[in-house]
């Protein structure tokens, strides 16, 4: 399990992270999910030691990582892909940790293998593509059959094949009692993968709970209405408990009814309905929405306004 | 450093450089020696003579040293190596002793081997030196340990600055840069600080006879050296002990 509490942290007048607290529990896949920028990175970081907090701290199973006598072999992580000496080969890299933790050499032959890296283990790390460097950096994670495991965004760079291994990887990982913390700015990948979810934005913590949790609470199913009258029914449903959101088509989004109700209410009512859809929404739109006032970096649509061109 | 390519590349650039200046600086005094006046005749040392390759020896070996510590952080491995052995001091100790141990056996064989060389190639009437000469085995010696500790100098500074071209130049700057800046001043105002230069150090160290007053005595001289490394590294190890990786 890793705890983290009240860990706060500046860099020069910026807060990366704000009084973050919450708990990766053991036996789940627990999804850390943020914008760019929100400090998924560096709590990590601090986690790993790498990072000193400015207050509070992060501890594993009770002991703060630097305390570790061979970290290896309870915490396993991947930071950073590539982050390797690009003349060492794929093979001295992790024998070099190894040998610091006290782990034999037949393990790194087989975290190789189990990564697939087997056919280049001698090649120089330096010639690797960005998908081969995120399965050695999950080589390095795995060496030490560690029991807690963190993963900072590690399907970026991978193909469809290599992102569904890592899923499976992630899952069967915690399925035999570790604990996987896993970061990613995707919420569609973490609804496919984790079970547990913490998500922050700008330093701060946002939301904490199961993965099953947060869609109900976030993902509500709502029902699409278009009608002549939309006034009038709005009136009708409001009435009976709805919550209605008029849309820029001049539609109705209304939660809280089934469509059974609202198809019930307006026929009552004499109004015709041009469209009745139940619609759900997307994770990802509820996690767009959470963090919307959250985002470090907008992007700006590129209309006249933004994209002026300077005169010689 | 044995599984990355470039180490074998520069110490064995070391090797030929410092054992060819050795040659040539021999070969040519041996062929120019009847061109020399008396006083340069009689102020010949042919051990300093023999060493002097030493110099390229300092650069290269400053630079690996660099390289130890800054291509960590240069490549991101620093990271690696730290979630593998969280306590900072020990990293560095342990990395300043290995190198440490590879300078040292380094920088003897190519004393050693430079001096063998040198004196092989100065035939009569040029003199030569034996090891067995009053001084001459401290100079050679000695000059191989010049080598280990100013390696560990710059292993130090890289701690400190973490990028390998700013510790580098910084390396620099003091083995070469600073001495030569300083011989264009004054000599009351630079003698003082000259006898502090590791290029004025080594020098003393790597010759048989006495500076007299412009230089410490070669032990003293060394002593101060060690200081220069010690402090680097202290230093560099409170960094990184408490900055972020």
């Amino acid at each position: 399990m890793i705890d983290v509490r009240g860990v706060t942290k500046r860099f020069k007048d910026n807060v990366a992270v704000d009084d973050l607290n919450f708990e990766v529990p053991t036996g789940v896949v627990t999804g850390f999910l943020g914008p760019n920028g929100s400090g998924k990175s560096t709590t990590m970081r601090i986690i790993m030691g790498l990072d000193h907090a400015d207050q509070g701290e992060a501890v594993i199973n009770g002991t703060p990582y630097s305390k570790l006598a061979q970290p290896l072999r309870e915490v396993g992580a991947l930071l950073e892909a590539k982050a390797i000496h690009p003349g060492r080969t794929a093979f001295n890299h992790l024998w070099f940790l190894a040998q610091s933790n006290g782990i034999p050499r037949r393990r790194v032959h087989d975290v190789i293998e189990l990564v697939g890296l087997d056919q280049v283990a001698n090649r120089r790390v330096g010639k690797f593509s960005l998908g081969m460097g995120q399965r050695l950096g999950i080589a390095a994670a795995l060496l030490g059959d560690p029991g807690t495991l963190l993963f900072d965004e590690p399907i970026n760079g991978l193909d469809p094949e290599g992102i569904l291994w890592v899923r499976n990887l992630l899952k069967g990982l915690a399925s035999e009692g570790r604990t996987v913390f896993v970061s990613s700015h995707l919420m569609s990948e973490m609804a496919l993968t984790a079970d547990h979810l913490v998500v922050i934005g700008r330093g701060r913590l946002i939301s904490t709970g199961s993965v099953g949790d947060f869609i109900a609470t976030n993902a509500g199913q709502y029902v699409r209405v278009r009608t002549p009258r939309p006034d009038e029914l709005e009136g009708l449903l409001e009435a009976q408990g709805a919550q209605i959101r008029r849309e820029g088509d001049g539609s109705l989004s209304v939660s809280n009814l089934s469509a059974e109700q609202i198809g019930i209410t307006s026929g009552n009512a004499g109004i015709f309905l041009y469209e009745l859809s139940p619609q759900s929404a997307s994770l990802e739109d509820a996690f767009m929405e959470m963090t919307r006032d959250s985002v470090e970096y907008h992007g700006h649509r590129l209309d006249g306004a933004t994209a002026t061109t300077n005169g010689k | 450093m044995r599984t990355v390519r470039s180490t074998v590349w520069t110490l064995l650039a070391m090797a030929v450089i410092t054992l060819g200046i050795a040659a040539l600086a021999a070969s040519t005094i041996a062929s120019r020696w009847n061109t020399f006046s008396v006083v340069r005749r009689l102020t010949f040392d042919p051990t300093s003579m023999s060493l002097r390759g030493l110099l390229f020896s300092q650069l290269i070996i400053g630079v690996l040293g660099v390289l130890v510590m800054s291509a960590e952080y240069g490549t991101g491995t620093i990271r690696a190596t730290l979630a593998a052995e969280p306590r900072r001091a020990r990293v560095l100790i342990a990395k300043s002793a290995v190198f440490f141990v590879l300078a040292a056996v380094v920088g003897e064989v190519l004393a050693f081997g430079g001096f063998l060389i040198g004196q092989s190639l100065l035939t009569s009437p040029v003199p030569h030196a034996t090891l067995t000469q009053p001084g001459v085995l401290r100079a050679v010696t000695g000059g191989g340990l010049v080598i280990a500790v100013l390696g560990l100098f710059a292993l130090g500074l890289a701690t400190i600055i973490r990028h390998s071209a700013g510790a580098i130049t910084a390396y620099v700057g003091v083995l070469l840069v600073v001495p030569i800046i300083l011989q264009t001043l004054p000599s009351s105002f630079s003698q003082p600080i000259l006898k502090f230069m590791p290029f004025t150090i080594s020098n003393a160290m790597t010759s048989v006879a006495s500076q007299g007053s412009s230089a410490f005595s070669p032990w003293v001289g060394f002593a101060i050296l060690v200081g220069y490394a010690i402090v680097s590294l202290a230093i560099g190890g409170w960094l990184l002990a408490t900055r972020d990786a």
